[in-house]
C-alpha cells in the first residue's frame, strides 16, 4: 500500500474535522442522540404533489422530450418602446433614483432610502442617516415594497357593497357630521392604532378641540401595553425608554427578544454586536435571558434560564431584592436563587454599564421593577435613558378599546371612524367584537386590504400604502421623518391624515398640504422652504429626537406593585408574531414563507410546547389540539420547541385571518380568540385537549440538516484567549494540488465575503432583502412541504446541549462561490460557469433543468423552479420586480451570485466616470440589510480591504473546507462568553 | 423457414438507415443555418413606425448628432428613445402642418406616448450596457450600421452572442479612438490592428467574457 505522502491522497474521513461536536436540530435527531445513536434520523416522508402512475409518467417523460426542442423556436415578440412625452427632469431611464422615507410599524418608524426605476418603487434599504436603522433594515421595511404591489389590497370607495365615489363619501360625510357637529361631537367615536405621527395626532387633538363630546380610541393589538403601565407604576407618568448597547457590558432580558422581535431590534442589535467584538473580541459583553419561550435572542445568550411568564415576575422582585432596590422583598426560589445570585453579581460588578431590559408584554410590575432595578445599579443617564413618550397621547390602550366596546353596546356610536385597525380580527375576546360593530349607526374603515373589520363597515375607504403617501412618523428616540410617496396611489386610496382633513376641513386638502402646513407651523423657520426640501431628501428632521429626561421613581412605587401571581396548571403566552407582528402582514408573501427564526416554520404559527410536557400529555409535533382557556377554544397544530419553559405554551398572534388576503387566508390560528382585557399576555389554567390527527407544519429546518458536521464552530472567548488557534487546530486545510483542474489565476478583482457567526442574530432580514432584490419567488405551503422554498440565503439553526435550556446557533448560508466548485464541473450546457473575478455564474437562459450541479453541491444553495413559482400574471406584483436581474421561469436552477448585478453595475459606472472602486462600494442586499454588519463583502486581491483583514483572522474557517471546494464565503467562529459561576449554577 | 427478404434486403436497410441519418443532420444543420440566418435575426428589414422617421434624413442629411436625440447614451445602460418634446422643439417652427408629423403633434398635444417598435430587440435575460461601450472607444456604427442611410431603420448586425463575443473576444478589431465614436462614415486605418491594440491598453478594454458580463 502506498503511503499518504507519495500518493497525495487524503482519505475523506481524515479530512473531516476531528472532535465532532453533538450538534442537533430537531427534536428527533436530539433523541437518538439521547439514546446513544448517531445524527442520522429518519426524514418525514414525501408528501406526493400528485399521484402520477409509471406509465403515464414515461409518457409525459417522452412527449416532454420530443417537444422541449420546440420551445426553442419561439420568436421574440414585438415589443414597443414608449419614450415620454416630456422628459422630467433629472430621469435617466436605466438608472435607478433613491429617495428617503420611512416605514412605520406600530408607533415606531425605521427611516428607509427606496430604489425607485422609472417611478416604481422596487427595493427598500435602510437609511444610513437615520438612527433606527443606521443603514440596515428590518423585515418589515425590506417587504414593505410588496405590501404596496399586493393585489389583493382593497381598490375601491365601497359603501354596502356598492362602489361609490370620494366625492359621494364626502357628501355623506357632511351630512353625518352636521348632526354630531351640533351635539359637539356627541357620537362621533374615532379609533386608531397608536399615534406617533406628529401631523396625524395634532389633526386628532384638533377634532378634540372643536369636537370636544368626541372620543379617540387607541388600540394597537400588540402594542407595549406592560412598558406603559410599568412606567406609570414606577414614575406615576409615561416615558420612553432607550436602552444603549453600544455601552452594556452586562446585559439581563427579561423576556425581551429584543434583538430581532420588534421595530427598534434593528438598533439594538446592530449596537449589541458592535459592543460584543470589542476589543478584538476579547472584550465581550454577556448577555443573560431569563424568557418565557425560546426566542432568538435567548439562543444568543451566554446564559439562559427558562421560566414560565409568571415566574419571571418572581425572579424579578428577587433580583430587586438582591440588588438593594428598597422596599422589594420576594421569597426565593431554590431552582434559581444560585443562578439569580451569580447574575446580580455580575450587574453590580458592572455599575452603570449593564441592562436589565424587561420584554414588552411583560407585565407592568417586571416593568417597574427593572426601572428601579436599573436606577440602583446606575445605568439611568449611562445605558438606559428616559425621554417623553413617542406617542401623541399615550393610553391604556385595552382599557380605551374596552370604553369603545361599552359605547358601542349602549348604542352611543352615530359615526365610527376606524383609521388602519382592525378591531373585528385582534380586539380583545370578551368585549363582543366583531357583532358590536353594527351596533354604530354609520361606520368607516380606512384600510390598505377588506378585511374582517370591513364586513361590519357602512363605508370602506381604501388606505394609501405609506410607499404612496405623505405623513410623518418618529423613530425610538423621537427622530422625525417626512413619510414621502415613491409612487402616485395604485387605486382611488387615501391617507389617514388625508380623511381627517376632509372632517376638519373640508373639502379637505392633499398628503403633500398637509403635512407641508402642519411642518410650516411646528418649524416656525424663516428658511422653511430650505428646510423643508434638506429634512425630506435626508429622510430625518434634524435635531427632532426628544430631549432626555429623569423621571424620578414615585415615592411609594413598591408599595403599588401588585402581588406576585401565582402559577396555576398550563400557562399560555402570547407573543406578536416577529414577521406577522400584530397580523398586519398577513398577505405578504414573504414574509409568510420567512423561516420563523428558531423553529423554521411557513406559512402557520404553532402551539410551542416543550419537550417534556408534550411527553407527559401525551402530544407530539403536528398533532392537532384544543386549547381552551375560561371556555373559549382554539385549534392548532403542535410544534416542539427546545429551551421551552415547562407548563407553558406559547402561541404567536398575527395568524389565523380570515379576510387579509389569499395568501393570509386560513395560514396558521387566530390566537386571538383566547385573548381577554384581563389576560392580554398570559393566562393560567389552560386545557390542552388532543382532537385527533395531524395537520403538518412545513419547515425548511429538516431540508436543510448538514448531517451533524462540524460546520458552526462555536466556542467561548476564553478558550479563545488561551487558545487562539483552536479553530485552525479543529478544521483541517486540504493540501493543495488535490484538484485535477488546474488553478484559477485571479488577476484583477476577487470576490469574497466573511460571516462573523459571533454577531448573526438570527433577525432574517438578509433573506427578505435578497428576496426583493433577487426576483425570487414563494413557492407556498405544499412546495416548502416538499422542500423546495427558493431562498437563495438561508440561517440554519443549530441547538447544542440539553433540550430543556439548549444554546442556539445561527448560520447563514449563501452560495460559498467555490474556487474548485462541484457544480460547475457536472453542468452538460455549461449554464454555470467560472467568472473572471471568481464568481460562480448561473446562465438562466442556458438551464436546461438536469440538477446535476444541485446534486453535487455539498452546501445545497441551488434552487430549481419545479413549477413556475413567479408570478407571470399578476400586473401589479410585476411593478415590484428588479430590471436588473432575469425573471426565471420554470425548469431553470437559480442560485445566489453576490448579488452579480450590483458588482457589474458599480464595475460599469466606476469606469464610465473615472472613479476607482474603493472598498464598500458595492453592497450584497444581504450584507446592506444586515443589522449587525455580520456580513462582509469586498475584494479579497485589494490588500486593505475589510473582508481581506476579515479572513485573516484566526477565527475564519472554511465551511466543510475539507471538501477542497475552496469557497469564497467564509465563517469567523463564533464566540461566546458565558459566566462560570452561572454555569456551575 | 423461407427466407421472406431477398439479400438485398440487407444492403436497402442499411442504406436507408444512413439516409435516414444524413437526412436527420442536415434537417438540423439546415434548421441551425436558418435561425441564425439574417431574416429570422430580423436583419436588414426596415420596420414601420407610427412615424416614418429618417435616419438618413436627420443624420446624413442635417448632421445632428446621436446624442441631440438619445441623450443618456454616455451615462445609462438604455441610449434613450427621445421625448416627443425633442421632435418639437424643431418641428414646432419646421414642417409644423405637415401631414407626415400629425402623430407627433398628437402626442405632444395628448401627452400620450408614440409608440415606437423596438429595432433592437435582445432578449430580456441579456444585460446590455450602452454607456460602458461608448466609453471604451466602441462607435454607434459599428454595431448599429449606416444609421445615416436608413430612411426607416433596420436592424444592421445579427446581435447572436456569437456576434458579441467576437468583439468581446478580439476588441483592437473593431475600437476606434474616443473621439470618433459618433462618427458615422470612420473608416479603419490600415493599421487598425497597432492602434487597436494601443488603444485596448489606453482604454483599458478588458477581454470580457464571463456569463456574468451579460447575464444576470
Amino acid at each position: 500500500m502506498k503511503s499518504q505522502s507519495q500518493s497525495g491522497f487524503v482519505p475523506i474521513e481524515q479530512l473531516i474535522a476531528a472532535p465532532r461536536p453533538r450538534h442537533w436540530q430537531t427534536v428527533e435527531q436530539y433523541e437518538a442522540l439521547a439514546r446513544g445513536g448517531s445524527e442520522e434520523y429518519c426524514e418525514a416522508e414525501d408528501t406526493p404533489l400528485d399521484e402520477v402512475s409509471r406509465r403515464r409518467f414515461l409518457q409525459l417523460a417522452a412527449a416532454s422530450f420530443a417537444f422541449a426542442g420546440i420551445t426553442g423556436c419561439t420568436r421574440q415578440p414585438p415589443e414597443s418602446i414608449l419614450p415620454y412625452v416630456t422628459e422630467p427632469e433629472n430621469v435617466v431611464p436605466g438608472r435607478p433614483k433613491y429617495y428617503a422615507t420611512a416605514i412605520p410599524v406600530g408607533p415606531m418608524a425605521q427611516g428607509v432610502i427606496v430604489e425607485s426605476h422609472l417611478g416604481r418603487p422596487t427595493k427598500v434599504e435602510g437609511n444610513p442617516a437615520h438612527p433606527a436603522s443606521l443603514g440596515a433594515s428590518s423585515v418589515h421595511s425590506q417587504a414593505s415594497v410588496l405590501d404596496l404591489y399586493d393585489p389583493d389590497r382593497a381598490t375601491v370607495i365601497t359603501s354596502l357593497g356598492q362602489q361609490r365615489s370620494w366625492e359621494e363619501f364626502r357628501l355623506a360625510l357632511t351630512n353625518l357630521l352636521g348632526p354630531v357637529q351640533t351635539r359637539g361631537g356627541g357620537g362621533l367615536h374615532i379609533l386608531t392604532g397608536s399615534v406617533a405621527s406628529p401631523t396625524l395626532g395634532a389633526q386628532l387633538q384638533a377634532v378634540l378641540k372643536s369636537l370636544p363630546n368626541a372620543k379617540w380610541h387607541q388600540y394597537d393589538a400588540a402594542g407595549p401595553h406592560g412598558a406603559r403601565g410599568g412606567a406609570n407604576l414606577a414614575f406615576g407618568r409615561p416615558v420612553n425608554t432607550m436602552y444603549r448597547f453600544d455601552q452594556a457590558s452586562v446585559i439581563l432580558s427579561l423576556d425581551a427578544d429584543f434583538l430581532v422581535t420588534g421595530e427598534p431590534s434593528t438598533r439594538y442589535a446592530h449596537d449589541f454586536a458592535a459592543r460584543r467584538v470589542r476589543g478584538n473580541r476579547l472584550d465581550m459583553n454577556r448577555l443573560y435571558v431569563v424568557e418565557s419561550t425560546m426566542t432568538a435572542t435567548g439562543g444568543k445568550a451566554d446564559q439562559r434560564l427558562p421560566l414560565q411568564y409568571s415566574e419571571v415576575e418572581q425572579f424579578t422582585r428577587t433580583l430587586g431584592e438582591t440588588v438593594g432596590v428598597p422596599n422589594v422583598t420576594a421569597a426565593s426560589n431554590a431552582r434559581y436563587s444560585e443562578w439569580l445570585g451569580a447574575v446580580a453579581k455580575d450587574l453590580a460588578a458592572h455599575r452603570g454599564s449593564s441592562i436589565v431590559i424587561p420584554g414588552a408584554h411583560q407585565s407592568p410590575a417586571v416593568h417597574a421593577l427593572a426601572h428601579a432595578i436599573n436606577a440602583q445599579l446606575g445605568n439611568i443617564g449611562n445605558t438606559v435613558v428616559y425621554t417623553d413618550p413617542l406617542e401623541q397621547e399615550p393610553t391604556d390602550e385595552v382599557a380605551s378599546i374596552g370604553e369603545l366596546a361599552q359605547a358601542l353596546r349602549e348604542n352611543q356610536v352615530e359615526l365610527l371612524l376606524i383609521l388602519g385597525a382592525n378591531p373585528a380580527y385582534d380586539a380583545p375576546a370578551d368585549l363582543g367584537f366583531p357583532e358590536i360593530l353594527s351596533r354604530a349607526k354609520t361606520s368607516v374603515l380606512v384600510s390598505l386590504h377588506s378585511n374582517e373589520t370591513a364586513e361590519w363597515m357602512t363605508w370602506q375607504i381604501p388606505e394609501s400604502h405609506p410607499l404612496e403617501s405623505w405623513g410623518d412618523a418618529r423613530a425610538y428616540d423621537g427622530t422625525v421623518s417626512i413619510v414621502q410617496p415613491l409612487i402616485e396611489t395604485l387605486y382611488e386610496s387615501r391617507s389617514p391624515i388625508e380623511i381627517l382633513d376632509a372632517v376638519l376641513n373640508p373639502p379637505g386638502r392633499s398628503g403633500y398640504d398637509i403635512v407641508r402646513a402642519y411642518w410650516q407651523g411646528k418649524s416656525g423657520r424663516n428658511d422653511f422652504e430650505a428646510w423643508w426640501r434638506k429634512s425630506v431628501c435626508n429622510g430625518v428632521i434634524e435635531n427632532s429626537a426628544l430631549p432626555l429626561i429623569t423621571p424620578a421613581l414615585a415615592t411609594n412605587w413598591a408599595a403599588k406593585l401588585p402581588n406576585v401571581p401565582q402559577q396555576q396548571g398550563i400557562e399560555i403566552v402570547f407573543r406578536p408574531d416577529p414577521y406577522m407582528y400584530d397580523g398586519r402582514f398577513a398577505n405578504n408573501t414573504w414574509l409568510q414563507e420567512l423561516p420563523q427564526p428558531m423553529t423554521k416554520l411557513t406559512w402557520d404559527n404553532a402551539v410551542y410546547l416543550s419537550s417534556a410536557t408534550a411527553k407527559r400529555l401525551g402530544i407530539a409535533a403536528q398533532h392537532r389540539v384544543e386549547l381552551s382557556l375560561r371556555g373559549r377554544t382554539v385549534e392548532g397544530s403542535v410544534w416542539i420547541l427546545p429551551g421551552q419553559p415547562d407548563d407553558t405554551v406559547s402561541v404567536h398572534l398575527g395568524w389565523g385571518r380570515t379576510r387579509s388576503g389569499r395568501a393570509g387566508n386560513g395560514a396558521g390560528f387566530n390566537a386571538y380568540r383566547l385573548r381577554t382585557s384581563d389576560a392580554m399576555w398570559t393566562a393560567p389554567d389552560l386545557q390542552i385537549r388532543l382532537v385527533g390527527g395531524t395537520f403538518p407544519l412545513a419547515t425548511t429546518q429538516l431540508v436543510q440538516s448538514m448531517e451533524g458536521r462540524a460546520l458552526m464552530i462555536s466556542d467561548t472567548v476564553d478558550r479563545y484567549r488561551s487558545d487562539p488557534d483552536f479553530v485552525k487546530k479543529m478544521t483541517k486545510d486540504p493540501p493543495d494540488g488535490l484538484s485535477l483542474y488546474p488553478k484559477w489565476n485571479y488577476t484583477g478583482h476577487a470576490w469574497g465575503m466573511s460571516i462573523d457567526l459571533t454577531k448573526c442574530v438570527n433577525c432574517n432580514a438578509c433573506v427578505v432583502a435578497c428576496q426583493a432584490e433577487n426576483n425570487i419567488p414563494v413557492v407556498g405551503k405544499d412546495q416548502v412541504l416538499n422542500r423546495r422554498a427558493m431562498h437563495w440565503i438561508r440561517i440554519d439553526t443549530y441547538y447544542e446541549g440539553d433540550i430543556a435550556n439548549p444554546r442556539g446557533m445561527y448560520q447563514p448560508v449563501p452560495c460559498m462561490q467555490c474556487e474548485d466548485a462541484p457544480c460547475e464541473l457536472v453542468c452538460p450546457v455549461q449554464a454555470t460557469n467560472h467568472s473572471v473575478d471568481g464568481l460562480n455564474d448561473m446562465v438562466y437562459n442556458r438551464c436546461v433543468g438536469t440538477r446535476f450541479c444541485s446534486n453535487n453541491c455539498p452546501y445545497k444553495v441551488r434552487r430549481f423552479n419545479f413549477t413556475l413559482y413567479e408570478d407571470w400574471v399578476t400586473e401589479s406584483i410585476k411593478l415590484q420586480r428588479n430590471p436588473d436581474v432575469t425573471v426565471r421561469s420554470r425548469g431553470v436552477m437559480e442560485k445566489c451570485t453576490y448579488c452579480v448585478q450590483r458588482i457589474r453595475e458599480a464595475e460599469i459606472y466606476a469606469q464610465v466616470d473615472d472613479k476607482g472602486l474603493p472598498d464598500g462600494t458595492i453592497q450584497t442586499a444581504c450584507q446592506q440589510a444586515c443589522p449587525t454588519q455580520a456580513i462582509i463583502f469586498g475584494d479579497i486581491n485589494q490588500p486593505d480591504s475589510h473582508v481581506r483583514k476579515l479572513k485573516e483572522e484566526k477565527l475564519d474557517y472554511e465551511l466543510l473546507g475539507e471538501l477542497n471546494t475552496r469557497p469564497r464565503t467564509t465563517y469567523l467562529a463564533e464566540l461566546r462568553n458565558p459566566h462560570a459561576e452561572t454555569e456551575q449554577a | 423457414m423461407p427466407q421472406f427478404f431477398p439479400r438485398t434486403a440487407n444492403s436497402i436497410i442499411r442504406l436507408a438507415l444512413l439516409a435516414a441519418v444524413v437526412a436527420i443532420a442536415t434537417i438540423a444543420w439546415l434548421g441551425a443555418l436558418f435561425v441564425r440566418s439574417p431574416y429570422e435575426m430580423g436583419q436588414q428589414t426596415p420596420r414601420n413606425q407610427p412615424v416614418p422617421f429618417s435616419h438618413q434624413h436627420h443624420v446624413g442629411g442635417l448632421g445632428i448628432d446621436c446624442r441631440y436625440c438619445h441623450t443618456t447614451v454616455e451615462k445609462s445602460s438604455f441610449a434613450n428613445i427621445p421625448p416627443t418634446h425633442t421632435c418639437m422643439n424643431c418641428h414646432s417652427e419646421m414642417w409644423a402642418v405637415a401631414p407626415v408629423l400629425k402623430t407627433v403633434r398628437q402626442s405632444y398635444r395628448t401627452g400620450k406616448s408614440i409608440d415606437w417598435l423596438r429595432v433592437h430587440d435582445l432578449p430580456d435575460f441579456v444585460y446590455f450596457n450602452h454607456a460602458i461601450h461608448v466609453h471604451k472607444g466602441i462607435g454607434c456604427e459599428t454595431c448599429h450600421g449606416r444609421v445615416d442611410r436608413m430612411p426607416l431603420t433596420w436592424q444592421a448586425n445579427s446581435l447572436t452572442m456569437n456576434w458579441c463575443l467576437n468583439c468581446h473576444r478580439h476588441p483592437e478589431d473593431f475600437v476606434r479612438p474616443r473621439e470618433h465614436v459618433f462618427d458615422m462614415d470612420y473608416t479603419p486605418p490600415r493599421d487598425q490592428k497597432e492602434l487597436g491594440a494601443k488603444l485596448v491598453r489606453e482604454y483599458r478594454i478588458q477581454r470580457l467574457t464571463s456569463c456574468s458580463t451579460c447575464h444576470r
